[in-house]
């Protein structure tokens, strides 16, 4: 928001403090393209732009490589292999060393990187990669994990077990029984702006890289690594990304490390930007998953025991699959408290690109077993799901421990299903859908209402962390950096919105610059929906920092007890008068007091014992519910949205239209991993959904046609967070379960809601018409 | 120097400026030289295959109606092909005074931005809508935003924007409008410059003056790339890389871009686009209009042209069933040769056409559905909008004192070609027009088609839907409600 207005000196408020709706503080550069990716930056002279080389084969030994026709191809400077990497060959995020840059002597996906070739144009460097011959001595590859012994495969990183209570017995005793399987798809992330890294060499061991990233601390770590340079010579900087969703939290490694290896050996910028192809094929998604679950109950519907095994397409490596798995165990109870769990992962090798963090991660998929357990439950019954969602609710002073040991403490998942069960007229809606459907042979419909309860933290306790930098200048203009990254969410303007509310100056008067680790350093991705959360709270700590200072210089100044000295808008009042806060820094600099300060902050309370399954790995819970209302044709499967009602909690909001974007933007995508969006692999193990031709994300005509969203005006955070907000990034997500449901309510209409339809994720039009034709053979028996 | 004479180079108008090329590629994209070429950033990549719309840009075109601008995707559009023409890009939209566009405010101010990436794009194809219909429906503005991708926003802030802005001004005060007599005068002119030619080898490329000069072009070089709208082709480049040159330019060509009607027959040009097809056509045959409302985004439909889609044989072409199913025929010419074959004989197998070398696709000729006759299209996708047929069928039937005089039935996606159910048809002539005799002629698709898996459906699905389309179909003309899931949203 850098706007040059002058602050008035007598306002009553700020312009842009907290709790108001600013705008994206990009907007005006967005709309008129001014807003610069990495892509658009001006170009240093002799940049030479890289193209990765991908292995075509899905699972085999490198019999051998021939590139002589790559370099012998017009304008090709340099071809990397993974020899050519000076230190190390090695990105694995966990450091778990099974991720290389540069594949060596085997191949363990279709489209893993083998080489790279740096050209002087990157249409050229294209055109050379398909020159490459290479050899496989093919092995056997899988690529499902469907097709695995779900129990006993082989693992990328160790599972993780939940348990409290006796589940085997608890279901053994049970009055009512069932289990079942599901299988959930994956997601392409599909940001708008693919990967990219430009790598500037410096002098000495020095590399800058620009890089389209949600952890610039790890690009850093692994170009360092890589290169065999200490972090100080690295510096990592991004300014925004054209969206991110996960998709950028650790895949930019290998584009970041070839470029600055590229850089240094040429002496040349470098960039790399894989085609939308290349970067669908060669970098993770959303994990896969198929949940085996078990349960008992009684005849009211109550859960007395559930048994969980969710087992993860994580691709060849670990990447992140070890706490995405962790993530959707501890999400396998959504908002239900359990008397009796036993829960498992099995994050499984399969021969496909490694999968990686996506909004929700793992969470999403935990949830939707779950709440697939709930629908059996309910059709066993012959109940309604709602019924036997709000039955098996966590209470608020008992059955309020999760199957982790967490007690939940701020527990509204009641409130806000009944107030949204009112406001969305679920009742009669409910009623009146019966009718329609009594009527329409070939037309059904179908509604659901299900909550979201989201744990907020990283799982990682040490990634609770984050620093801020903020310098006032003399003249009263602030300079704020922090650590967390924009990808489009809003979160440089919320953060300038605090660091403008602790000063009481306009948020024209906060300049928001590039995440850089040259100016913060060690910092945690942004993930975990929690970048406002951490930097906001670190840059609230520096601004505090110099304001105090400011208090101290003023009080001294002006002989005043500091009491007596008050941050106003635009102007500090000092004893009894009033001084515009510019001449306030203005005479402080004067006085010599340092106007530069950092900030730190670490989430308190939480903790985590993996191995014990114990802990308390979420500072607080997020909340929302969602009713959905769907059609089906019952000829062809297609199906249309035709009304859903969201409501949603963010704490005391600190900008409710950054807020509601979330919201819907959220379950949109949701909405799309759900219904449209399905990845493909042939029988050569190839990934043939690889671009928005064939992977079919949300348009706007797949809206539902009346959408009413409402952020929830009471709640606030239990939680001392950053004025009592909550994280949005990821909870409203999942909000989009409604709709898988109301598919699976209007499919089951087909038989009269005796059978329980299985809808499996995505449920596509195939997916829906292949349920309603099962429906109809089993109701005909 | 003359340039309106200079053979070697092409003109077209950017934003306020004359451009005058002769170092042009055949396949040199107009985004590619808009980014590297020109600096000009805010048109972005996003796919590269004309989907996600981060790269659209006005073109200007003359047409017998006056200068019309539309969205076109930069990525597939080949720089060549806007000779003539003029490109208006996001940069051009700010005010001389500084100030946003009525669309980029209205943007700005309903939220309709997060990640922005894809929001250059928006913006373009939303002042496009706002200079055809300043005030849209809800309707006009999805249509508009087809084929724009945002992963971000869930497009209900943009919708909003879109609703909002005639409110921040109106279409007549854009610059743009005030234009519009010096750019046409400007494009007649470099119109008349007659036959543009460039390179040699693999760099060539001809922008023929009229039909008759593509007539003697392609008799000197029958093997040449016909590029139209290039929505096919346009992939050939970015995702194959495949060397198309030398290549003939055609969609300029006056001669076959326009749309007439004789004798209860209407020909369409093959260089018509889908966009002006809809226009001529969805008021005669309304369920043709239906279905082109259903072929990519408006980007895409407003490059890719009828013949272009007859002409590539896809199986998946969604244009040739429906007008197999009415009976089209297609003329083919050579020189000055013409032929006209049915167009269901031009399909002979996956790949290959009855097209000869030096020969080309001139019109396509589209008798009207007969009075008394039930005319319908289906296509079967997995999202509903700009996505690619996974089966889609087209019927023909007329019945008459409830029997089935005649049947013409065509699929796409479900063979290697577009085919017609000649078995279906056969089990429904002379038939009873009930559920009875469309059951039974459900039974006669595994006759006719043997459709194959890939990621857009199963054998299973496709054949089961296809099916159940003649059950629509039939369902449908009996005038049953809640056949369909309407899209309609409530006012």
């Amino acid at each position: 928001m850098n706007t040059h207005a002058t602050p008035s000196p007598k306002a009553k408020a700020i312009v842009g403090g907290v709790a108001t709706d600013q705008r994206h503080d990009s907007a005006h550069k967005h709309v008129t393209g001014q807003a610069v990716y990495i892509d658009d930056m001006p170009e240093p002279a002799g940049l030479l732009h890289g193209c990765l080389g991908l292995s075509t084969c899905a699972h085999g030994t490198i019999r051998s490589v021939d590139l002589s026709a790559v370099h012998a191809a017009p304008g090709v400077v340099e071809v990397l292999t993974a020899a050519d990497m000076p230190a190390s060959n090695d990105i694995s995020p966990t450091h778990r060393h099974d991720e290389p840059v540069l594949a060596e002597d085997k191949v363990e996906f279709y489209g893993q990187a083998i080489f790279a070739v740096i050209a002087e144009t990157r249409e050229q460097a294209r055109r050379a990669c398909r020159l490459a011959k290479i050899d496989y001595d093919e092995e056997p590859f899988v690529t499902d994990v469907w097709d695995i012994d779900r129990k006993n495969g082989k693992l990328v990183t160790p599972p993780l077990t939940l348990k409290r209570g006796d589940a085997a017995a608890a279901i053994e005793a049970a009055p009512r029984r069932l289990k079942g399987t599901m299988r959930i798809g994956g997601q392409d992330h599909f940001y708008l702006e693919g990967h990219i890294a430009m790598a500037v060499p410096g002098e000495d061991m020095d590399v800058t890289v620009y890089s389209s990233t949600q952890h610039p601390s790890e690009i850093q770590h692994m170009v360092s690594h890589v290169l065999g340079v200490p972090s100080h010579a690295v510096t990592v900087e991004v300014r925004r990304m054209g969206g991110g969703f996960g998709g950028k939290e650790t895949q930019g490694n290998q584009f970041a490390a070839i470029a600055a290896v590229a850089a240094k050996r040429l002496g040349r910028a470098v960039k790399i930007r894989p085609d939308r192809d290349d970067d669908m094929t060669a970098t993770g998604k959303r994990h896969d998953f198929v949940v085996d679950y078990e349960v008992g109950f009684d005849d009211d519907g109550n859960i007395l025991g559930v048994d969980y095994l969710y087992a993860a397409r994580c691709g060849y490596s670990s990447d992140l699959s070890g706490p995405v798995t962790d993530r959707a165990l501890f999400h396998c109870d959504n908002a239900y408290f359990y008397p009796a769990v036993h829960a498992q992962s099995a994050p499984l090798y399969t021969n496909t690109v490694s999968n990686t963090a996506f909004r929700g991660f793992g969470g999403p998929q935990g949830m939707v077993g779950c709440e697939r357990v709930i629908e059996e439950i309910a059709f066993a019954l012959g109940k309604d799901p709602l019924e036997i969602r709000k039955r098996n609710f966590y209470g608020t002073s008992d059955r309020n421990v999760t199957p982790y040991h967490q007690t939940v403490e701020d527990n509204i998942v009641r409130e806000i299903v009944s107030e949204l069960e009112l406001s969305a007229d679920y009742g009669p809606r409910r009623d009146e859908i019966s009718h329609f459907n009594a009527r329409s042979q070939y037309v059904k419909r179908g509604l659901a209402l299900t909550p979201v309860k989201f744990g907020i933290s990283f799982t990682a306790s040490h990634f609770n962390q984050a620093g801020a930098l903020v310098h006032v200048y003399a003249d009263g203009s602030v300079h704020l950096n922090h650590g967390g990254t924009e990808m489009g969410q809003g979160l440089y303007v919320k953060i300038s919105q605090v660091v403008a509310e602790e000063f009481q100056i306009d948020i024209g008067q906060v300049k928001i610059t590039a995440t850089t680790t040259g100016k913060v350093p060690n910092t945690s991705a942004t993930a975990a929906s929690s970048g406002t959360d951490l930097n906001g709270m670190a840059a609230q700590a520096a601004a505090r920092t110099i304001r105090q200072r400011l208090i101290d210089f003023a009080a001294e100044r002006y002989q005043v007890p500091t009491e007596q000295i008050e941050f106003l808008p635009n102007r500090v009042r000092v004893g009894n008068q009033e001084i515009a806060f510019g001449d306030l820094t203005q005479q402080a600099y004067m006085a010599r007091v340092q106007l530069s300060a950092t900030g730190f902050y670490k989430t308190p309370k939480v903790r985590w014992d993996r191995d014990k399954g114990e802990g308390h790995p979420f500072y607080y819970f997020a909340y929302g519910a969602a009713c959905a209302e769907v059609s089906i044709d019952t000829l062809t499967g297609e199906y249309m949205v035709e009304r859903v009602d969201i409501l949603h909690e963010t704490g005391r909001s600190l900008n409710r239209a950054i807020d509601l974007g979330q919201i819907e933007g959220g379950f949109i995508q949701g909405m799309g991993w759900l219904t449209t969006e399905e990845l493909v692999w042939d029988d050569k193990g190839r990934l043939r959904t690889h671009a928005p031709s064939t992977y079919k994300i949300p348009l706007a005509s797949d809206r539902p046609k009346i959408f009413n969203v409402t952020l929830a005006d009471w709640p606030e955070n239990t939680e001392p967070t950053i004025h009592r907000s909550k994280a949005v990034g990821e909870p409203p997500f999942m909000l989009a379960m409604s709709v898988l449901h109301a598919l699976s309510d209007a499919v089951a209409s087909v038989a009269d809601h005796r059978i329980c339809p299985r809808l499996d994720a995505p449920a596509t039009p195939e997916r829906v018409l292949m349920a309603v034709e099962r429906l109809r053979k089993e109701a005909a028996k | 120097m003359n340039l309106a004479t200079d053979t070697g180079k092409i003109r077209f108008l950017l934003n306020g400026a004359e451009i005058a090329l002769s170092d042009v590629r055949p396949d040199e994209t107009l985004l590619d030289y808009l980014r590297l070429r020109r600096s000009l950033k805010g048109t972005k990549e996003g796919c590269a295959e004309g989907d996600c719309g981060a790269c659209t840009v006005l073109v200007g075109r003359p047409t017998p109606e006056g200068l019309v601008y539309e969205g076109v995707n930069a990525c597939i559009r080949f720089l060549a092909s806007v000779h003539g023409c003029h490109v208006v890009t996001v940069e051009h939209l700010k005010g001389t005074d500084g100030a946003l566009h009525p669309v980029q405010q209205a943007m700005v101010d309903f939220h309709g931005s997060q990640c922005g990436f894809c929001t250059p794009g928006f913006v373009m194809s939303l002042y496009a809508l706002w200079m055809r219909t300043p005030e849209p429906s809800v309707g006009a503005i999805e249509k508009a935003l087809q084929g724009n991708l945002c992963r971000c926003t869930g497009y209900e802030a943009i919708v909003k924007a879109a609703l909002a802005v005639s409110s921040y001004g109106m279409a007549e005060n854009d610059p743009l409008a005030g234009e519009r007599e010096a750019v046409s005068a400007k494009l007649a002119e470099i119109r008349r410059g007659g036959r543009v030619e460039i390179g040699t080898g693999n760099e060539r490329f001809v922008i023929p003056a009229n039909v008759d000069d593509l007539a003697a072009v392609l008799a000197a070089e029958p093997k040449a790339t016909i590029v139209a709208g290039s929505t096919d082709v346009g992939l050939w480049v970015t995702k194959f890389m495949r060397d198309i040159a030398p290549v003939v330019f055609i969609a300029h060509l006056d001669e076959l871009s326009t749309v007439t009607e004789t004798d209860g027959t209407i020909t369409i040009g093959a260089c018509v686009s889908y966009t002006d097809a809809f226009a001529a056509l969805s008021s005669r045959i309304p369920a043709l209009g239906r279905l082109i409302d259903r072929i990519g985004g408006d980007q895409v439909r407003n490059m890719g042209t009828i013949g272009g889609n007859v002409a590539n044989g896809s199986p998946i072409g969604d244009m040739p069933p429906p007008l197999i199913a009415l009976g089209a025929s297609l003329t083919l010419r050579k020189g000055s040769e013409r032929r006209t074959i049915p167009l269901e004989d031009f399909f002979i197998a996956y790949g290959k056409q009855d097209r000869q070398a030096g020969e080309f696709v001139e019109a396509v000729h589209v008798p009207l559905p007969a009075e008394d006759a039930f005319f319908a299209a289906y296509k079967v996708t997995k999202r509903r909008d700009e996505d690619i047929t996974a089966a889609l069928g087209a019927f023909n039937v007329v019945v008459e004192n409830g029997t089935v005089r005649s049947a013409r039935i065509a699929y796409g996606g479900m063979a290697a070609t577009p085919k017609r159910a000649l078995a279906v048809e056969a089990a429904l002539v002379g038939k009873a027009w009930t559920l009875e005799t469309i059951e039974a002629a459900m039974e006669a698709y595994s006759t006719d088609f043997a459709p194959i898996s890939d990621m857009r459906a199963s054998a299973e699905y496709r054949l089961l839907a296809a099916r159940n389309l003649l059950k629509r179909f039939f369902l449908e003309t009996t005038g049953a409600a809640h056949v369909t899931v309407s899209r309609e949203r409530a006012a």
